[in-house]
Formats: C-alpha cells, structure tokens, sequence
C-alpha cells in the first residue's frame, strides 16, 4: 500500500507483487523478453530497468514496491541501456527475419525497430545449431532463443511436465530438451504453450499451409473444413474486431471464398462427444468400473496420462475426440461413390490447439485403414491463410455452415473453456432445458477460471462428485490425489492448457502482455446464450446420426479400439 | 544398455546421499569418480529415483564444466587455461598435446582410451604458470616440450 511516483505523477499501489506491474497498470509500457505474469519472476532480460531518484537502476519486474518511491522509465540513460541490451542479443541471434516465422509478431525484432537498432557492432561466434523440426505440432530453432526461459518455466511450472531445460553456461547456453533430443523423442505433448510464450522465433508453430494450398488447388479434391469452438473468438482480434467476439459467420465466409467445398462445424461432433461419452459414464457408473471416468477431447492430456500415468490409462474415455470423429464420419460419408461424385476428400481441421496436429498422426487417428484428418490447421495459420487470399475479413458477410453436419448446440460450443465439457454433459444427464435448470447448472461450480475446480451433483439417487482442471501441473495434482486415494471423483474433466481451448497453443499471442482467456470465454458463453438449442441430445442432426446413414456404425466411427 | 551392475552400483549410491533433489550433485560425483564419466543412462535413472526431471538433471550436469557424458582415457591431462596460464603460453602446451595425440577442441580423448585432454579455467596454482594436471599430479611451468616428454613417459608406463 502507498504511493510510487512514475515519471513525475503519483501512482497508488495495494498489492501488486513488482514494480513493472504497478508501471504497466499506469499506462506505461516498459519493454519485457522474460516477465510472463503468470510464471515465477526470471529478470534475465533486464530491459525493464528503471532508474530512481538517486541514479540507481534495477529490473522492475524483480523489484518490489515500496512507498515514496520516485522512478523513472524512458531516461536517455535507460535508452541507450536497452538499445545495447537489444544489440547484444541481436549479435548471437538468426537475422533471418524475413523468412522468420515469427515475423511482425516478434518481441525482439519489434524492439530493434523501436530503438532504432540498424547495425550490428559485434559479430556471432555462435555455431548455426539444427533447426528441430521433429515434432507435428512445435519447430524449435535454438539459433533464434535468447534464453528468457519463458518456454523453460511454463513447460514445468504451468505444464509440470519440463521437457525444455537450461543447458551448458555462459555463452554456450541454450535451451533444450535433456541431451539435445529431438522434442518428438521426449515426453513433450505438443501442447504448445511454449510457443504462446516464446517471445522470438525459437518456438513456432509447426505450420501445413502449403500442403492446404495445394489441396484447394486440386479441381479432383473436395476440401472440406471443421472449425473448432475456440477458434471462431480468437480470430477476429487479428483483424480488428473486439476481442473475443464471436465471428464464425466470417470465418465459414472466408473459407467458402478461399475454395474450402464445405465448411462445418466441430460443434456437432461435441455433441456427438457428449451423447458417446455420457452413454459411456452411466454405463461405467452402473457397473462400478473404471471410475473416475477422464475426458479425452485433449490430445495433450491423454498423451500426458500414457507417458506419466499409465496406469490410468483405462480410466480414459474410449471416444475419439471431436475432432477425430468428425474426420472419421467426413470420410465414411465420402467413402459412398454417391457423395462422393468421384473426387477424393480431403479434411482439413481448424483448431486452437498445436497438439490436434500430433493428434492427428497417431496410430489410432485412422479408420478402415484410412487417415481420418488430413491436416491440422490452427487458428493462427488460418488467420495467415485468410490475409494470403487477399480477403478484407472485416467486410465479409457471415455464412451458415454446410449440411449435412452444419448444425452444433450451445453445449458443443462451450467445449472450447475449461469445463464446458462437463457442463454439456450435464445438460445432457439432467431433465428439462428450461432457463432455471440450465442456469442451476451454469452456477453449480462448473464455470471459472480456477485452475481446479470441484463439485458435485446429485443424479439418480446418486452424488455425483466432478473434478474440472485445466493447466497440466493442475491434472497431475488430481491424479496424485486420486491416486493416493486422497480424493474420490466419477469424472474428472482436463484440459492441458489453462482456461481450456480458448487459450490453446495455436490461438494467435501478442507476446508478452496478458493473455485474455476471459474475453474470449465470455465469447463463447455469449455465442451458447443466442443458441436456441442448449442440449446435444437435442441437436436434430443426432437422430440423423444413429438412425440414417451412419446406423450402426457409432461404435467404429467414434471410438478408439486400442486397448 | 549399461550393464545391470551400473544400476547397483548407482542405488548405492543414492542410498549414500539420500532420495531427494538437493542430493543430485554428490551423486553425480560419485558416479563420475566410480566409471571417469557420467554415463547418460544412469543421469536419467538418478533422475528419475530422486524425483526430479531428466531436464533438470542435464541442466546441472552441463552447468558445471567438471562432469563428462564421455568415458574419458586412463590419464585426463587438464592443461589450465586461466588468464596467469593463457599469459605464459598455455595455447602451445595445449596445441602441441592435441597434435601429438590427435585430438582437437571437439574430440579429447583418444581412440585407445588412454589419453584425454582438456582445459581448465584456473587449477590455482598461478605461481606455477602456465600449469596442467594428470589425474591428481600437477605439473608445473609447462612447454610444448616438457608435455611431449611426458607423454612418452606416460606411454611407457602403459
């Protein structure tokens, strides 16, 4: 508590934990490489340097506030400080910038630029080190790291997983997975996280734009896309539009210009997620077996439990993500010559999430022998995509999907934050889809952006107790707890990254500032509430489902068979 | 694959020090001093006992210059490289033990196992300078030809 003074004008304080917060929430913005708000405090990158009165300087993210303090942020002494700090990392870094990835979107090239940074002094005695492109979902090029460790902190404290350490000292350190392995030969999920963290090039997507061109090229080929629930309020904010508003119409616009022969919408294989999985969790209930039941929508979380905790493996949902389902009905309803008309289909999948591409790869992502998803594109390739086709996004008309998979319900599309899942299930178990009912389920402590939350309810006689995490080191502590017997759940929902898909890893990243799940969570919410139908099991295209053309053949198209 | 003795030998040692993270590096010490190297398999197998990440482990262990994923030769000639040495001809000393042996700043021990060659920030001994080390003996106020005499001497021990 107390008063700061900032470049000349009195600021109060109450509790923030370090001077840089305090600065930023007074509108200031002092450059940052290393400070995430949601990591522990690094202060590597020292260009948050401030001076006092006294012509002291320290970092500001380290520094905690005290009141009568009188700083300063922009002093000539402080600009020539950074603009060095700048030049020196700029000395060992990959200039490559136009062929970069990260390009326009880069925090040092950004800062080069703003401190007039137009020569190098100094030349890089680094060796060129191998660009990592092992992985489907991540690329790391070391040459390109200047070793803020935000990659190293979110994979262990966030994602509790650690694959990417420190390694070596001095000018010889990097950042990389234990002996130099490849990130495909360690137990990295693909989540992405570190990534959306990443404030230069040394971690990007692992992007397939090409091949999608190539494709939408090919007059013999039906192109047909599913978007996810968490891209359609990410995507407007690249191109001007509020944050977090809800532009699918756009989008299914966009596409249908950019040559995509149908558009749908992973809603409604949410829905078919739901009816599956909660068939699968009275069933398990009724028999008393492998409880707690776990969600396995995230392909990152079950890659988590089979590398760390094999032994729930069982406990896993056999249903197929949404994704894979819908890819798996995409190419049965295509296999019929009839639809078919003698193109070949080919199904691109548009998701917030890095991991979706991995996903995409296994062993079990195929059915009759046939590769369900093409390829994974995320959002932020989409974005790409759509300025590449020279589409003014602003001014496009909002489009419906295509049948006849066009339909979701407001239940599938509050799949994309962390406990939409569960709740959709709810909705599905409970009576009634009057308002009251519904909202009786919204506040039973499914909704929040708490890293864990539980609750339970009572069903058939019945209480029945629900754990929702999302953030992997979260997961890992329920599973501890469950394991030791600490804590009893029949269902426990996780998803990998913190806040649910919404902040997955391929939504588009402004770097280092906050990132907003709230914005784009209440995106969602808002799109559930213009729905008129709440329930899956009241999506019409479900009765279609089991009792049309894909009679009989749920089984095979919607779940996984490995043991 | 290591050898199951390996692993016994490295439960003895975690036995000695303790199942917890602060142990990792007189463990990896003892290891090094038992096989003159840290073999990668068994930084993962200390890991994985002590409760920490094989990252994390890795991080420590290519921090500090001492610990080696190389089995290193029956001498390890340390030829210090600190400023009081490097001032009084240390680079000659080195360069003249890398070309008789055949080693260079990327390969530092030799095929027969019998030689390695690095350096060292400072062995504390600048009085000495420019010194080097074989095994636990020093040597000091080194020249390229003292080195190659040494090595004669060194082969002949066998």
């Amino acid at each position: 508590m107390g008063f700061i003074t900032i470049n000349g004008k009195k600021v109060e304080f109450t509790n923030e934990k370090n001077l840089l917060t305090i600065i930023r929430k007074a509108g200031i913005e002092v450059p940052t490489l290393c400070y995430q708000p949601e990591l522990s405090v690094f202060g590597a990158c020292r260009l948050c340097t401030v001076e006092d009165d006294r012509g002291r300087c320290f970092a500001s993210c380290s520094e905690e506030p005290r009141d009568g303090m009188v700083i300063y942020t922009h002093t000539e002494r402080l600009r020539k400080h950074r603009k060095l700090i700048i030049e020196l990392l700029l000395a060992a870094h990959c200039r490559d910038c136009t062929t970069c990835d990260k390009h326009g979107k880069c925090t040092l090239q950004k800062l080069a630029y703003q401190h007039g940074v137009n020569t190098i002094r100094f030349a890089n005695h680094r060796e060129e080190r191998p660009v990592d492109f092992s992985s489907p979902s991540i690329v790391r090029d070391p040459n390109k790291c200047v070793l803020c460790g935000n990659c190293v902190r979110v994979c262990s404290e966030i994602q509790g997983i650690g694959v990417l350490g420190f390694t070596h000292r001095g000018t010889d350190a990097d950042v990389s997975p234990a002996f130099n392995k490849k990130l495909s030969e360690t137990n990295c999920v693909s989540c992405g996280q570190c990534r959306v963290v990443c404030p230069t090039g040394a971690l990007t997507i692992h992007h397939n734009m090409t091949d999608v061109w190539q494709a939408l090229g090919d007059k013999n080929t039906r192109v047909v896309a599913q978007i996810a629930p968490a891209v359609r309020v990410a995507v407007g904010e690249a191109f001007g539009l509020p944050k977090g508003e809800n532009s699918m119409g756009k989008i299914v616009a966009a596409l249908h210009r950019m040559g995509f022969d149908e558009v749908f919408d992973t809603t409604y294989t949410a829905d078919l997620t739901i009816m599956e999985e909660s068939a699968e969790f009275l069933e398990r209930v009724a028999k008393g077996e492998k409880l707690p039941l776990l969600t396995s929508c995230c392909p990152a979380w079950v890659k988590f439990v089979e590398n760390e905790f094999p032994e729930f493996k069982p406990n896993v949902s056999t249903c197929r993500s949404p994704q894979q389902m819908f890819s798996a009905i995409l190419k049965d309803y295509y296999r019929d010559e009839a639809n078919a008309k003698g193109k070949k289909t080919y199904v691109v999948s548009i998701m917030p999430c890095t991991a979706k591409k991995m996903e995409a790869e296994r062993p079990d992502a195929y059915t009759y022998g046939e590769k369900d998803t093409d390829i994974v594109l995320t959002t932020s390739e989409l974005i790409r995509m759509i300025d590449a086709a020279g589409i003014n996004f602003e001014n496009m008309p909002s489009e419906a999907c295509d049948m006849p998979f066009g339909i979701g319900s407001g239940g599938g599309v509050i799949f994309g934050a962390t406990g939409g899942v569960t709740e959709a299930v709810l909705r599905r178990l409970v009576e009634g889809h009057d308002p009251h009912t519904l909202e009786a389920i919204a506040e039973c402590g499914v909704r929040g952006d708490q890293g864990i939350k539980e609750f339970s309810i009572p069903y058939n006689g019945i209480e029945v107790k629900i754990c929702v995490a999302s953030g992997l080191a979260n997961a890992r502590k329920v599973l501890e707890s469950v394991k030791s017997g600490e804590k009893e759940y029949h269902f426990i929902e996780i998803m990998a990254c913190p806040g649910g898909c919404v902040m997955g890893g391929g939504q588009p990243t402004d770097g280092t500032k906050v990132r907003r799940a709230e914005t784009r969570t209440k995106g969602l919410y808002a799109t559930d509430g213009t729905m008129a139908i709440k329930k899956s099991n009241e999506n019409p295209l479900m009765d279609l489902f089991y009792n049309g053309y894909f009679k009989g053949k749920a089984h095979e198209l919607l779940h996984n068979h490995h043991e | 694959m290591l050898d199951q003795s390996y692993y016994q030998k490295t439960d003895e040692i975690i036995e000695r020090y303790g199942r917890k993270a602060a142990a990792l590096i007189p463990i990896m010490q003892d290891i090094q001093a038992e096989y003159r190297y840290l073999p990668a398999e068994l930084l993962t197998y200390v890991a994985k006992e002590i409760g920490i990440t094989e990252t994390k482990a890795y991080s420590v262990a290519t921090f500090y210059e001492n610990f080696s994923f190389e089995a290193k030769g029956k001498y390890v000639i340390k030829v210090c490289d600190g400023t009081a040495c490097h001032v009084r001809h240390s680079t000659p000393v080195l360069e003249a033990l890398w070309k008789e042996l055949g080693l260079s700043k990327k390969k530092h021990t030799t095929d027969d196992m019998m030689f390695t060659v690095e350096t060292v920030s400072c062995l504390g001994a600048c009085g000495l300078a420019p010194t080097m080390m074989v095994n636990e003996q020093v040597y000091p106020s080194m020249t390229p030809e003292k080195a190659l005499a040494l090595i004669e001497q060194l082969r002949g021990n066998g």
